[in-house]
């Protein structure tokens, strides 16, 4: 569900910039953030059904899942965090803050030399 | 030829989120996602929060389901407003969904709107609906490993209700722990404790309610 609209919305916006720089896409690359519940074979699936009837037919898509960011207010350590094992990997501080998670992002589109 | 784009996938969801969102700040009205499984008790919890506020505020309900208008009937026993809808097999509800039920609530004139999310703690919390609170409700039958195996969901709430207090006595439910694991996904998070049976723990949530809905008002200088 959710990935299939993400599929498209991905679709639709290497579609534009492969008409503005006219040539074919061949190779995408995305980021999300560890809390966005995106299923990457889902998105895979859903990504070649939707690329099929535009530009993007044919071409690989890759995501890239972000970790979520910890900050200690004792240490000052800016570190990944672990859901498994909460705390500062530094002075194991149970005192940290959460950066918001990151958003969906189209990081580079790959062209076909012309 | 390799381009950088790092460009924010916008897709049609926030699109229409930002409207919502646009609309209820236009219109003073406090919008509320409540998040939850199915069978925690999301309709009760409204059901009796609109009751006991019946006098203050003028509450509608905007009720997602995968099928049947169950849940819109119960909101509607109550006086209040309640519009159905049934996602017909989606697991969530898309902002675009909520904007066709405004009219239809008349959530103009409503000084809160609560959306029954689709019972799943999964996938609407990748919805965002254009709500100014979202609250997620767990209740002690589930278990208290909910929020470290949902992350996502409860990360994202403002508010959590904990259901079903009147059953402490019967399931094991470590209250320390879910409290633990929350505060580190989510550290100015509000929890309550209550019971819609019994209505034990909810004035603590009307009050809260009740603040953020003012808080909405224009202010008179
Ligand atoms: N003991 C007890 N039962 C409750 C409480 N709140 C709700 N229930 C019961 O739990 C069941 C489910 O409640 P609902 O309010 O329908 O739950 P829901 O979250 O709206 O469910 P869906 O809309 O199907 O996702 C019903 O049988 C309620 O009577 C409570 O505080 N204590
Ligand atoms: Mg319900
Ligand atoms: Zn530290």
């Amino acid at each position: 569900m959710h990935e299939t609209m993400i599929a498209q919305s991905i679709v639709e916006a290497i579609s534009k910039e492969a008409a503005k720089y006219d040539a074919k896409p061949i190779a995408a690359r995305s980021s999300c953030g560890q809390l966005n519940p995106i299923n990457d074979e889902v998105l895979n699936f859903a990504f070649e059904i939707v690329a099929k009837d535009s530009v993007c037919r044919g071409m690989t898509l890759e995501i890239v899942h972000i970790p979520l960011k910890g900050k200690c207010k004792n240490c000052g350590e800016t570190f990944d965090f672990d859901i498994y094992s909460p705390g500062c990997p530094a002075c194991k501080s149970n005192e940290f803050s959460i950066e918001p998670d990151a958003e969906l992002l189209l990081e580079e589109i790959e062209f076909e030399d012309k | 030829m390799k381009i950088s784009l790092k460009k924010k996938i916008l897709d049609k969801n926030e699109e229409c989120s930002l409207q919502n969102s646009a609309f209820f700040a236009d219109n003073n009205t406090f919008c509320v996602n409540v998040i939850s499984s199915p069978g925690s008790g999301k309709t009760t919890i409204l059901s009796r929060t609109i009751g006991d506020l019946k006098d203050r505020l003028k509450i509608g309900v905007i009720e997602g389901d995968i099928r049947t208008d169950t849940d819109a009937k119960k909101i509607r026993s109550t006086g209040a407003a309640a519009v159905q809808i049934e996602t017909k097999g989606a697991c969530h509800l898309s902002a675009e969904q909520v904007t066709g039920a405004l009219g239809a609530i008349g959530a103009a004139d409503l000084d809160i709107v609560f959306v029954e999310n689709v019972g799943n703690l999964v996938c609407p919390s990748a919805f965002d609906l254009g709500e100014q609170a979202r609250t997620v409700v767990l209740s002690l039958p589930e278990g208290d490993d909910k929020p470290i195996k949902y992350p996502g969901t409860f990360a994202g709430a403002d508010v959590l209700l904990i259901n079903k207090m009147d059953l402490a006595d019967v399931v094991d439910f470590d209250l320390d722990r879910v409290i633990n694991h929350i505060s580190t996904l989510k550290p100015d998070i509000q929890i309550f404790q209550v019971s819609a049976k019994t209505g034990e723990g909810m004035d603590a949530w009307y009050d809260w309610l009740m603040k953020r809905a003012d808080a909405n008002q224009p202010k008179e200088d």
